[in-house]
């Protein structure tokens, strides 16, 4: 694996962790007992619904609520699964624990390569990396965070989309997936303020669903 | 949060982790691929935008969005990774700092 995905990725743990932090920390001011952003961070394991989770229950709503927008918001780990398939390939082991890597970061970091190989590794090295960092900064955050409660002071709510935009950045510069990529947005942009977290975005995909198999179609036909 | 609720949550998630690779082997995916990897490029811009302009159903306010601007500038004009993320931060932070939310 090549030095710069590795400090790339390195650097994505750095600011996952003082999310991570910041997540453990909120969890307890909140009056939740340990177990509870513990057993989130290692058993769902995706920070957007966690946070969302979490939001719901510390402003007094119900347990269902929670697991609902949660869920909805997760989703999207179900087309990513499809899109990153290949990397799955191997012993079903593989696919089982690799299964429970799979976030927006591995998906993007994994999209980032083309060869086989290096797909494989982007995408388990980022999983693990993650995993690690990101159960151990819950856990530090649980105990010592307090100090940092409030990331957005730090801009950290602007370095995830920025960490998106840099890895899809390549492929959009072939000019079908780019206009396919900005017509879906802007659907997902119009819907936001009208549905729940979660859906909009999974309305991108499915706006350009059919320009995307007449595309493949004619990619087929010589 | 009761302890059943985290554990639903928890199989939730992984089965839509899980449904992806499981399709996948029923699927022809050489011919697929293409497509599904666009698919997701799409979905990954429209999470990366909504995200940085919304928070739920509410405007974030202009301090997130700027910093992504700033980030989505330099990407395009390929500066390297560690730069486009960490000038994001900077910019939005600054912003706050100077009293924008």
């Amino acid at each position: 694996m090549d030095r710069g995905t590795l400090r790339d990725i390195g650097l994505v743990c750095v600011a996952d962790a003082l999310v991570g932090i910041s997540f453990g920390a909120l969890a307890l001011a909140g009056g939740l007992p340990l177990w509870v952003p513990v057993a989130l961070s290692v058993l769902v394991f995706a920070g957007g619904a966690q946070f969302a989770a979490l939001g719901v229950v510390l402003a007094g709503g119900g347990a269902v609520t929670a697991v609902v927008t949660a869920l909805v918001l997760n989703a999207r780990l179900l087309p990513f699964g499809l899109a990153a398939a290949d990397v799955f390939t191997g012993r079903p082991w593989r696919r089982l624990v690799g299964a429970h890597l799979l976030t927006d970061e591995s998906l993007a970091f994994t999209l980032r390569h083309e060869d086989p190989r290096q797909r494989r590794m982007a995408f388990w090295v980022c999983g693990i990396a993650l995993f690690v960092v990101w159960n151990l900064a819950v856990l530090v955050g649980a105990y010592a965070g307090s100090v940092l409660e409030d990331v957005n002071a730090l801009g950290l709510d602007a370095a995830f989309p920025a960490v998106l935009l840099a890895l899809v950045m390549p492929a959009l510069t072939e000019r079908g997936t780019r206009n396919l990529a900005l017509l879906g947005t802007a659907v997902a942009l119009a819907a936001t303020p009208l549905l729940p977290p979660g859906v909009p975005v999974l309305l991108a995909p499915a706006a350009v669903a059919p320009l995307l198999l007449l595309k493949a179609r004619r990619a087929r036909t010589p | 949060m009761p302890l059943l609720a985290v554990l639903v949550l928890a199989a939730g998630t992984y089965a839509f982790r899980i449904a992806g690779p499981l399709a996948a082997r029923h699927l022809d995916l050489e011919r697929l691929r293409a497509p599904l990897v666009t698919a997701a490029v799409v979905l990954l811009l429209a999470l990366a935008v909504t995200s940085s302009v919304a928070d739920g159903q509410d405007f974030t306010g202009w301090a997130r969005p700027a910093g992504v601007a700033v980030a989505a500038i330099l990407a395009f004009r390929k500066a390297s990774f560690v730069i486009v993320v960490l000038a994001a931060a900077a910019t939005t932070a600054a912003l706050r700092l100077m009293g924008i939310p």
